[in-house]
């Protein structure tokens, strides 16, 4: 076969001129179409679009429900007893295992203290009340939740009542979003859990090894109309109160517009859905 | 073909030893599986023909429906009503794991992942 060089340069020149303007050509006449597009179905929609978006992250929507929680830390100051009472409420409805190693423990509600639920409030003097006494924490259950971003299979996602809750089903044990929460409020089942349920609940399953867990706003119980556990465990102290924020006449409406509240890390932009009186 | 009267009865061997799951259980599929079903309860949810055939779809849909829609009414069947739940609803009739879905299961050697997480009746 007679080839010259040349020949063959000239070929190879023309054809990666071709290719480069070929894609770019095409890019223009994409990205042309996608614009006029947009205007033709919807006029001045456009201009419009960012401004919601942004809208939408800042404030809960108004329509449709999204659960919350009011906790009176005081309460919990009043009676030492009830912070342990609400733990057990939890685990025993959840089957939730104690595990004899700290290491392997599977938490959804518990009482810390003061400086580590609200790490961005000076502790520097702190009185009294709040060096002795523990606060209870729980999954915020954000309006804006970073852990169902995080999630690759879509396991754990917020629900049409605003409950961020897991579905153990698809969880592979990525761990994404235990690394996602920056409340820290996510367990792993390193072990298998099954032998450590001290006190069965045949109402609700349990967990296998390789899952992640928290709380779930007792979505198995609010769904047939009953309270959450722990709120059941508070009985009249009206420590812990659970509704409906985006009902204005709701009783954790109503415990907001009178009392001074406070979220736990507000300055992330999660959005929590369970305010603190403290 | 060279050295055929080695090769052609090699083969033959080989390939009666490959299948020898074929042709070591011919016409013997084992005794079908006799499940025990429940006493006290007439009808189920769906048409027995339909629940063999497709009882882990139906699940599978609960479970989406309860879990992922919220949607934790009760389904009507002859007046009856019944919840979506596998621990709730059907374990409530079949009482027994290990007469009930395990007879099959492991005739069928499928292996469900169910019972990792929900909880058997005490039996």
């Amino acid at each position: 076969m007679d080839k010259k060089r040349r020949d063959f340069l000239k070929v190879a020149g023309i054809s990666t001129l071709a290719g480069l303007g070929g894609t770019a050509v095409v890019d223009r006449l994409v990205s042309g179409t996608h614009p006029s597009v947009a205007n033709a179905s919807g006029g001045h929609g456009e201009e419009h679009a960012a401004p919601k978006e942004e809208h939408a992250v800042q404030e809960a929507p108004k329509t449709g429900k999204r659960y919350g929680m009011v906790i009176d830390v005081k309460k919990f100051q009043e009676d030492p007893a009830l912070g342990e009472r609400i733990s057990r409420a939890c685990i025993q409805a959840h089957n939730i295992p104690e595990f004899p190693e700290k290491k392997d423990e599977i938490k959804w509600i518990w009482m810390t203290g003061y400086e580590n639920a609200f790490p961005e409030k000076s502790t520097l003097y702190k009185d009294e009340t709040t060096e002795e006494h523990q606060v209870p924490v729980l999954c915020n259950h954000c309006d804006n939740p970073p852990c169902v971003r995080a999630c690759p299979t879509k396991a754990t996602f917020k629900n049409k009542d605003g409950i961020v809750i897991m579905d153990f089903h698809r969880c592979i044990g990525c761990r994404f979003c235990m690394a996602a929460c920056p409340y820290g409020m996510r367990s792993f089942n390193w072990r298998n859990p099954r032998d450590f349920i001290t006190e069965v609940n045949r109402d609700f399953p349990s967990r296998m090894r390789g899952v992640v867990e928290k709380c779930n706003f007792c979505a198995e119980r609010i769904g047939v109309g009953q309270k959450p556990a722990c709120v059941e465990a508070c009985g009249d102290t009206g420590a812990m109160v659970f509704g409906d924020l985006n009902d204005p006449e709701s009783e954790v409406r109503k415990l907001l517009k009178e009392n001074y509240t406070i979220q736990r890390r507000p300055s992330l932009g999660t959005h929590p859905s369970v305010f603190y009186i403290v | 073909m060279y050295d055929s009267s080695k090769i052609i009865p090699g083969l033959i061997i080989f390939v009666l030893f490959v299948t020898i799951p074929i042709w070591y259980n011919h016409g013997d599929a084992g005794a079908a599986p006799e499940i025990k079903l429940p006493q006290d309860a007439k009808a189920c949810v769906r048409p027995t023909a339909e629940m063999r055939a497709s009882h882990m779809q139906l699940l599978n849909q609960w479970r989406d429906e309860v879990l992922r829609d919220g949607d934790r009414g009760t389904i009507e069947v002859d007046g009856k009503h019944y919840k979506k739940s596998l621990m709730l609803t059907c374990m409530e009739c079949h009482t027994s794991k290990k007469q009930f879905c395990d007879k099959c299961h492991d005739y069928a050697s499928v292996k469900p992942y169910c019972w990792d997480c929900h909880l058997a009746p005490v039996e």
